[in-house]
């Protein structure tokens, strides 16, 4: 018996409709394990912000979840174009997203800052032009 | 009392084990087994989707039987605003309450009167309560039960005032006793309803310890007596001024209404179980921008559309819309902090029993948690994943359960088993035949070789 579950997740991209299909789930789960609902909530801004981002900026990608009993850890990996400023790109507000997608109510710059402020470890490993890999760790205890 | 109650029956003899209400309900909660609807109490929030849908009527909304009346001396009808969306060119609400005393009851009190008071309250109380912003409405007994088992997060979002059927309920309590002198077990305060799900809220309420409605009566059953009664009322010119309400109290009874009376723009009213369930998510995941007010209808179109009217809910709404064209705005008060009031019509209430304030906490049940701890969980939650990927993924219903993954728990949680899937169920059969028809060819070699040798 594995004392952890991984999930995986195939993001598409431009697609509004689906995104935050894989943070519902993964919130879904986590309520169905008792896991205390404020570490749920936590999870689940944390990874459909991070969702969101690979829907906007990197044509998609792939997120895998393993939760344990002591922490739940997103890996969320794109092929999109990389982050150029990683400092600006936490700044609150800023953000490169393109006037159709802010249209929408994307795009107010709040992403990676939530990520940040709604996870416990965040670590961002980025390369121009070849994709960005953001873990983000959320502690049961 | 058991804290799960739930006010929907079967009738087993008229089901017949279709697949139509557990595909419906929106929390998984029925299951057929041997051929029957079993519905699992402590998963129901009451919306009465399964009732709405059931084409052998069959699931039976549980409420109070017109006799309840004769339990009691004193008996105060009190009509919820959906009741008035029910008639043809009503133009005077007065006629529908004399009628309801002509029925046998022996005062009226509108549910509408005491919602202009909720209305009042919820002003004040989302003015001061910015940092709970969004208020969720809490009058819809199915949206809070729902929230109770599913979303942790929003319990403290929840306007933490009594329901109007509630308060209502508790002022008249006081009013007859007041006028008849006769103590509180004699008085019978009766609500016509047009949801089951108040029947629940009755005998175990949220919020509070205990609700002063005794009987629940189901406008479907009120609406034929009042019919003739309203037309000898009209005739006879006798029509009593009994009502106390505005327009704010009865626009409570269609979507949009309780939102109405709080006079802000920055509210969302979401009406429709499912859509509710939607805008729960998506609130907890906080993709709502900020809104002071959320209010939310399990049934469609409001309480109008609840199972127990007669009414098309949306026609009902008309009704409603026309009948609230010349009346006051409100009525009702809770006192006169805000100055003389003016209006003779105007109505000042008071209460020793009640502040209008919920007493109880609602605490969260995680009702669908697999487990008993977060090992257990994991490996549950593994199997689950594990028995999904061999099943199928059709959700045809035919195990009893509404999708692949509700049986895929249930598996796990011991309840059913695997090869109640009929596919996986083939491929047993399948395997067992091909491994009879291998024993049979190899007997038939058997039998061959022993002819040989005989030659």
């Amino acid at each position: 018996m594995s004392d952890q579950i991984e999930l995986t997740y195939q993001v598409s991209a431009d697609d509004f409709t689906r995104a935050g299909e894989a943070s519902s789930d993964v919130k879904s789960k986590l309520k169905k394990m008792g896991v205390n609902p404020e570490i749920v909530r936590k999870v689940a801004i944390s990874m459909y912000e991070g969702e969101i981002n690979m829907v906007i900026h990197a044509d998609g990608g792939t997120i895998k979840v393993i939760i344990s009993p002591t922490e739940i850890t997103m890996i969320l990996e794109d092929h999109g174009p990389g982050i150029e400023d990683i400092e600006k790109a936490m700044q609150a507000g800023y953000s490169t997203a393109p006037d159709n997608i802010r249209s929408l109510g994307f795009g107010a710059g709040m992403g990676l800052p939530n990520m940040k402020k709604y996870s416990d470890e965040m670590k961002i490993e980025t390369k121009l032009g070849v994709g960005t890999k953001v873990t983000m760790k959320v502690f049961i205890r | 009392m058991d804290k799960f109650f739930n006010a929907v029956r079967l009738d087993e003899n008229l089901c017949k084990g279709c697949i139509n209400c557990i595909k419906r309900c929106p929390t998984g909660a029925i299951r057929v087994r041997n051929g029957k609807a079993v519905i699992t109490k402590k998963f129901c929030i009451d919306c009465g989707e399964c009732i709405r849908i059931c084409p052998h009527h069959a699931k039976l909304p549980f409420y109070d039987p017109i006799s309840i009346l004769e339990d009691y001396e004193y008996t105060v009808a009190l009509p919820a605003p959906s009741l008035y969306g029910q008639f043809n060119n009503l133009d005077d609400i007065n006629i529908v309450l004399t009628a309801l005393k002509r029925m046998g009851f022996d005062d009226v009190y509108e549910v509408s009167g005491a919602a202009e008071l909720v209305s009042e309250m919820s002003r004040q109380y989302i003015e001061e309560n910015q940092d709970k912003w969004p208020i969720i409405s809490s009058a819809c007994p199915s949206v809070v039960r729902l929230i109770r088992v599913r979303f942790p997060n929003l319990i403290e979002h929840l306007l933490p005032i009594l329901a109007p059927i509630d308060l209502a309920a508790t002022l008249a309590r006081e009013k007859a006793m007041k006028e008849t002198g006769l103590p509180s077990e004699k008085i019978g305060i009766i609500f016509i309803s047009p949801c089951p799900a108040k029947v629940s809220a009755v005998r175990t309420p949220l919020g509070i310890e205990k609700s002063d409605v005794d009987g629940v009566l189901a406008i479907k059953d009120v609406y034929p007596r009042l019919l003739p009664l309203m037309k000898e009322v009209e005739a006879s010119g006798n029509i009593e001024e009994l009502s106390i309400s505005g327009k704010i109290g009865i626009s409570w009874g269609g979507t949009g209404g309780e939102a109405g009376g709080l006079l802000t723009d920055s509210y969302l009213a979401a009406d429709g179980i499912e859509n509710v369930i939607r805008v729960l998510e998506d609130l907890e995941d906080q993709k709502i921008g900020t809104l002071e007010f959320i209010e939310l209808n399990a049934c469609n179109g409001g309480c109008v559309g609840g199972v127990l009217t007669v009414e098309n809910p949306f026609v009902a709404r008309v009704k409603i819309k026309r009948l609230r064209k010349y009346m006051p705005v409100a009525r009702n008060h809770m006192d006169s902090k805000k100055g003389p009031i003016s209006d003779k019509k105007v109505i000042k209430i008071e209460s020793s029993k009640t502040n209008g304030y919920w007493t109880e906490e609602i605490k969260y049940e995680p009702v669908f948690k697999l487990g008993v701890n977060m090992q257990e969980s994991i490996a549950m939650i593994s199997k689950v994943e594990e028995l999904c990927e061999r099943f199928p993924g059709l959700d045809c219903g035919s195990c009893g359960a509404p999708t692949c993954k509700a049986l895929a728990e249930d598996v796990v949680r011991g309840v059913a088993s695997e090869k109640d899937c009929i596919h996986i169920l083939r491929e047993f059969i399948h395997k067992i035949s091909d491994e009879i028809s291998m024993l049979d060819n190899h007997n038939k070699g058997v039998k061959h070789s022993s002819h040989k040798e005989e030659m």
